[in-house]
């Protein structure tokens, strides 16, 4: 195995970021800085409806006023709010009538994603609407789910097409004023999806958006709404990838589930933006507010598989409303060399007979730091609540840290609550017993950590799973030396 | 088949192996027995590629090839089995993924495509017959929650699969009741041909009741201190090691 400096170098080259690759796609981008007079520009240049416009403004005061959190157990270098972009698009603003008419760049870099869109069409019959720098380019099969009533589009269309459900409907899981990140993205978010299902309709396909970060210097700002009317049942996927760059990008997205009376909304992420290198300079920041509220006898589940980003702070929700309502977070959060995740969940139990469900599995390599953060609040009326918590750390080497900060408010006492917490190394037996079957030890990494994970990767659909184990053991290359 | 000439090996510092010399010819079988701490599964890890064992002089040929190079996974992808004294637990990673992941890492190895779904599924059903698996069994985590016997019977699947050329069966009857002894015993019996070899490792006669070895070799001290054919195991047997230590001492 006697390498020469070259082939030493490209082997290295080839193990970086595999999606580190960076489109020229002309873009149209506003100056750097932000203050009312871009808030008002986005508004503008997206067309919006004076309401609109006074929400983000609205939320841009509230923002002013807000501190940056720092409970959370990430070390970084603030971002210089003054120092980015906030609005990028590609420059061509037509909707494409068909493939043809895609900027074949786009096309290009779509196929380095894997994302064959026409393959996506007919294999998986998924629905794909994909976000490419703030911008909605593609849009499928919307023609089979409009014949359902199902409104899927870019969130940028539904403020002009559906003004009114999008009015009645944005905001209303998380006010502007939540968090500082939340306040930030409702003034400025570019876009995002939005998605309606109306009442009894059960959504045919798995509806999916490839997020995106393209451009060097701009903070990404998404924006998700998923409305499942009465009865109505719809499972959503999101997945990313960024190229890598050095500066650290922003990113601070908010998505906003409405579960109905008897309606379930299943939402599963796989997230995998750029880390960082080896030495941990550079990666995405992701802060992300992502919380449903489910109303008499709703359901809502998240599922998450995180292995991107530099700094990762999280906590997808639910607001258990309804009587009978059900949340579920099923979480696998991977850290390596220098990146830092505090995840986790808050439960929110306020009518009757509500339960919960968190299954938590964090595995934490290199150098890096893996929290997860848990609430479980259980409210005075909410008689007969039911939590049941796993939090299961796996460690790799002696240079990375777990931790668990679980929370637990209950003012019922009639309510059933169970924590279960383990942590674990990776043991050279393990190792050595696989190696003695002719498996190699970065398979056998894998291998082990796919078991770790296994409850929650059996949760994502699918497409969804078989992409989510490669990802893991990208993740983990090079971690055991 | 398998040749270790004057093999010293060490762990964090003292000298376990004191200078192994063994021949093993392919369609034999060998038995190495020997008291407690004598070396017998150091043995067995060195000739695995267990790094956690220093070979400070020797060699190991496999097929006439020298081994100190190659590491666990490349002795495995050689044809070399190991049956674990105490298998390894992998939670959440099924029997049947598990060795599913160990045949395709083998194949890749000689540069032969994934074995198809059908014939894995074929193969894994016979072999589990053979050695009267449960196909619930299949499905459980690897070695989590076995009882001890389920634990050895499934190592032997394992062999029974991947098809080595040597395997080498570490305390395999440990935890088997007569009835899982004699399934294993015949499991292994019907592996066997002339192309390949095993090496049993055991404290005991019993196991060698069934799998009847060629030639029979006395462990103590790290060197081999007796060889001979399968009279020596129940001389051995009615003596007792107390035997071999005047004998040696």
């Amino acid at each position: 195995m006697a390498y020469t400096e070259e082939e030493l170098k490209k082997e290295l080259e080839t193990k970086e970021y595999e999606y580190g690759f960076y489109t020229d796609i002309d873009s149209d981008t506003f100056p750097v800085g932000l203050n009312e007079d871009i808030v008002r520009a986005i508004s503008k240049r997206k067309e919006e409806p004076e309401w609109m416009t006074d929400w983000r403004l609205d939320a841009y005061r509230s923002w002013v006023e807000m501190k940056e959190p720092d409970w959370h157990n990430v070390q970084y270098t603030k971002p210089d709010f003054q120092a980015i972009s906030y609005y990028s698009a590609p420059s061509k603003k037509d909707k494409y009538e068909s493939l043809d008419e895609v900027d074949p760049e786009l096309l290009d870099t779509f196929k380095k994603l894997g994302i064959s869109i026409d393959e996506q069409k007919v294999l998986a019959g998924v629905a794909v609407d994909i976000v490419v720098d703030s911008v909605s380019v593609a849009t499928t099969f919307r023609d089979t789910l409009a014949k359902k009533g199902i409104i899927f589009c870019s969130i940028s269309e539904a403020i002009k097409d559906h003004p009114d459900l999008v009015r009645k409907y944005i905001g209303t899981v998380i006010p502007v004023k939540d968090n500082y990140y939340a306040a930030l993205n409702s003034a400025v978010f570019s876009d995002g999806s939005f998605c309606y299902i109306p009442k009894g309709v059960r959504c045919p396909m798995e509806l999916s958006t490839y997020f995106r970060i393209n451009q060097a210097g701009t903070g990404q700002f998404e924006r998700t709404l998923v409305v499942a009317d009465e009865s109505s049942y719809v499972s959503y996927l999101e997945g990313c990838t960024a190229p890598s760059r050095d500066e650290n990008q922003l990113h601070a997205a908010v998505v906003e589930l409405v579960a109905m009376d008897d309606a379930e909304i299943k939402y599963s992420t796989v997230q995998n933006w750029y880390p960082g290198n080896k030495e941990g300079k550079g990666g995405v920041f992701n802060f992300v507010t992502k919380r449903g509220i489910c109303h008499n006898n709703a359901k809502i589940s998240w599922t998450q598989v995180e292995t991107g980003s530099a700094v990762t702070w999280k906590y997808p929700s639910c607001i258990l409303k309804g009587d009978n309502s059900i949340g579920e977070f099923y979480s696998i959060a991977v850290t390596n060399n220098f990146q830092q995740a505090d995840t986790g969940t808050k439960m929110i139990h306020l009518g009757k007979n509500t339960r919960s469900t968190i299954i938590s599995k964090g595995i934490s390599a290199g150098r890096s730091q893996n929290s997860y953060r848990g609430l479980v609040q259980v409210h005075p009326k909410a008689t007969n609540a039911r939590n049941f918590s796993q939090c299961d750390s796996l460690l790799m080497g002696d240079q990375c840290g777990a931790h668990t900060f679980p929370y637990i408010e209950v003012k019922n006492n009639s309510a059933q609550i169970e924590h279960e917490a383990t942590t674990s190394k990776i043991g050279e037996d393990q190792i050595f017993y696989c190696n003695q079957r002719g498996i190699d030890t970065e398979k056998a990494i894998a291998l082990i950590v796919n078991g770790f994970s296994k409850e929650v990767l059996n949760k994502l659909p699918m497409e969804f799973a078989v992409e989510a184990q490669k990802l893991l053991e990208i993740s983990l290359e090079g971690s055991v030396g | 088949m398998l040749t270790v000439k004057d093999l010293h090996a060490s762990v964090e510092g003292k000298e376990i192996l004191k200078g192994i010399n063994l021949q093993v010819n392919p369609g034999e079988v060998h038995a190495i027995m020997g008291p407690n701490g004598s070396g017998k599964s150091t043995l067995a890890s060195v000739i695995a590629g267990n790094e956690d064992y220093e070979v400070s002089l020797g060699e190991i040929f496999l097929n006439g090839e020298e081994l100190s190079e190659a590491d666990a996974e490349e002795r495995a992808h050689k044809g070399i089995f190991l049956s674990f004294q105490y298998p390894i637990e992998i939670p959440g990673v099924t029997v049947t993924n598990f060795i599913k992941t160990a045949i395709n890492a083998n194949r890749k190895a000689q540069g032969l495509e994934d074995m198809p779904a059908k014939d894995m599924l074929k193969n894994i059903r016979e072999k589990a017959a053979l050695l009267e698996i449960d196909s619930k069994f299949l499905s459980r985590s690897l070695n989590e929650g076995f009882s001890g016997g389920e634990k050895k019977r499934n190592e032997i699947f394992q062999m029974a699969m991947l098809e080595p050329k040597l395997a080498i069966l570490d305390e395999t009857d440990s935890g088997l009741d007569i009835d899982a002894l004699k399934i294993v015993a015949n499991g292994v019996n019907k592996l066997k041909s002339k192309d390949n070899a095993v090496v049993v490792i055991t404290h005991y006669q019993r196991l060698l009741d069934y799998i009847v070895p060629d030639f029979v070799h006395v462990l103590y001290n790290g060197k081999i201190v007796k060889s001979g054919t399968k009279e020596l195991a129940h001389e051995l047997e009615a003596k007792g090691y107390d035997w071999i230590k005047q004998l040696v001492d």
